[in-house]
């Protein structure tokens, strides 16, 4: 990624990363981290599911059983194996995302349509596998004992630990996004996104390319399902493939504006404050769902760019600047 | 050996009832190329219709289709109208997105009034004994149902001039507008007419097996697996694909655990889309 290094746009992420860090630090602010914790893992899964939605225009509502598995691989090794914390998140990304190469070499192949079913499919096969696989635990899953937590220095100096580790990996993933829309790899995908075939005629190696973004996609939300999951202790096949966390991702996706690298952030900024909202108010914390669905329609229906694409129209010169 | 020949009977008579359903998923494929996402849900919406009247009025299970049906067919229009009217021409991203939207919303709004507990609908009908076999009075007759109604939703296609015009649009909307078709109605039409099929495979479907409201996920995926083995906007193709997936499902019960269909059925459904893009029964792709 030494291209990006240094721009503009370097600086601004690294400055909501700074942000991140110093923020709940202030006061001891447990609970800022609470709601910054979610925020981080918010961007994580929106901005590498943005990788396949926004830049190749292929719609992956499966980009939760990344998280997931992530997850499962992770608190298994730890519980199970007794392996580091570290050495469990760096087994789940790469074991996620050498599965997703893989098999993304397979499904793939399908366009459009045909590719979207079958990622429908593999998070109603992934939960079914979690669900009947016994070393997972199956449909009762795995609790950690708080043991676990000690070579981390305890339980609340873990969480920060948790935390830290969650906005590198938010981090990280704004980088990763940056650095591919910026590459030759990332204009290879925005030229699938546009037309795959003129594509591919024109040079551009279309199922490799595809196949390399979905598993670049699955490595950090693959950490950070490690991540979240070693942070509840638990996990099991209903909340590891959760349908809530993967329609939020994908919301704010839509929200900040598909393809969008800041867009992206901010709608997960915006929706985190928006959930904070709706789940404190008494009327509307039964139906989080309908408001996720309704605000994706609407977008869908009139602001098809999202946000990015209103400032943008607003504020020609953000492009320059913003990406 | 006898068992297993009389699972494969049973195979068939569920396998007609998944192809009703996935009839409902391909018409509206084949006449505007969008994939309806709320298919899952509008299954499990026949089942709670089913489960409802026949709770609330104690009538005869099978007396709930013709209001489904009709019930079905407006909803469709109106989904047609809210969601899936501005992404007609779109890129396949839009209608998906669209559609998986107002899905969220139905599920949202059916947790928050009766939550994901499981229903169930007793049906008695006495069964068909074969020597030892007794293959069960509401598979036979929802069998028979599914047949019934994918003939008269045939026969619909081909023979009356609503039916000509939906087939028409099928083929080529352009031309379909210069010899006066009402384009926009017809296709409020066919989309209203596969969400029917939808509510009312439902409605079979929940005289069958227990459900919840989260069941229609499920028969969702099973409905894609038939119609890519049938062949996409083909509703005969679907019929077949059914079919063939209830013979796989009867085939495959008596050895492997329930839990496994699921994982068995989507794996054979993305190998079949890797090796036939087209279709496995019906390779050329008609319209209608």
């Amino acid at each position: 990624m030494p291209h990006i290094v240094g721009r503009p746009f370097f600086w601004i992420i690294a400055l909501v990363i700074v942000a991140f860090v110093v923020a709940p630090l202030i006061g001891n602010d447990v609970g800022l981290r609470e709601s910054l914790i979610l925020a981080a893992v918010y961007i994580v899964l929106a901005s590498n599911l943005n990788l396949m939605l926004g830049y190749t225009g292929y719609v992956n509502f499966g980009s939760i059983v990344f998280f997931g598995l992530g997850g499962y691989i992770c608190v298994w090794l730890v519980s199970a194996h007794e392996w580091p914390l570290a050495l469990s998140l760096l087994a789940a990304g790469v074991g996620v995302s050498a599965l997703a190469f893989i098999f993304g070499l397979g499904i793939l192949r399908l366009r459009g349509h045909f590719f979207a079913l079958a990622t429908i499919g593999i998070v109603e096969a992934a939960q079914a596998f979690a669900s009947n696989f016994e070393p997972w635990g199956g449909s009762s899953g795995i609790y950690l004992s708080t043991e676990v937590f000690a070579p981390l220095g305890g339980p609340r100096q873990a969480l920060w630990v948790i935390y830290f580790a969650m906005v590198a990996a938010m981090g990280l993933s704004l980088y990763l996004s940056y650095a591919i829309k910026t590459s030759k790899f990332g204009l290879g995908l925005l030229a699938i996104g546009q037309n795959e075939d003129a594509a591919a005629i024109l040079g551009v190696p279309t199922p490799r390319y595809k196949a390399l973004v979905y598993s670049a996609s699955a490595f950090l939300p693959a950490v950070v399902g490690g991540l979240y999951f070693f942070k509840s202790a638990f996990i099991q096949p209903t909340d590891a493939f959760d349908l809530n966390l993967s329609t939020e991702a994908m919301v704010i996706t839509m929200l900040g504006g598909a393809g969008t690298v800041t867009g992206v952030a901010l709608g997960a900024y915006l929706y985190e404050e928006l959930r904070g909202y709706l789940l404190t108010s008494e009327m509307f914390s039964n139906f989080q769902l309908v408001i996720a669905g309704a605000l994706l329609l609407v977008i869908v229906l009139f602001f098809p760019s999202g946000l990015m694409g209103w400032l943008y129209a607003r504020f020609p010169r953000l492009q320059r600047v913003l990406e | 050996m006898l068992g297993f020949i009389a699972s494969l009977i049973d195979g068939v008579l569920v396998g007609l009832v998944y192809g009703l359903a996935a009839m409902g998923i391909t018409l509206i494929w084949g006449v505007m190329d969008v994939i309806n996402l709320t298919h899952g849900t509008m299954i499990v919406a026949g089942m709670f219709a089913l489960y409802l009247l026949t709770s609330a009025f104690g009538i005869n299970p099978y007396i709930t289709l013709p209001p489904v049906l009709i019930g079905g067919f407006l909803v469709g229009v109106a989904l047609y109208y809210i969601a899936v009217h501005r992404m007609i021409g779109q890129p396949p991203l839009m209608s998906f997105l669209s559609t998986f939207a107002v899905n969220l919303v139905l599920i949202g709004i059916g947790t928050g009034i009766w939550g994901t507990v499981l229903f169930n609908v007793p049906v008695s009908l006495p069964g068909l004994t074969l020597g030892r076999y007794t293959f069960p009075g509401v598979h036979i007759v929802a069998a028979i149902l599914a047949a019934v109604i994918a003939t008269g939703l045939y026969l619909f296609l081909r023979h009356t001039r609503l039916g000509k015009a939906v087939r028409a649009v099928a083929n080529n909307r352009e031309a379909a507008e210069l010899v006066g078709i009402p384009t926009t109605q017809v296709l409020a039409v066919a989309f209203g007419f596969g969400v029917s099929l939808a509510c009312v495979s439902g409605v079979l479907i929940g005289t069958l097996f227990p459900f919840t409201l989260l069941t229609g996920d499920a028969y969702q995926l099973k409905s894609f697996i038939v119609t890519v083995l049938g062949g996409f906007g083909n509703p005969v193709g679907a019929l077949i694909g059914g079919l063939a997936l209830g013979v796989l499902e009867g085939a495959v019960t008596p050895f492997v655990p329930v839990s496994w269909t699921l994982v068995i059925e989507f794996v054979l459904f993305v190998l079949v889309l890797i090796a036939f893009p087209n279709g496995v029964f019906l390779r050329r792709r008609r319209a209608l």
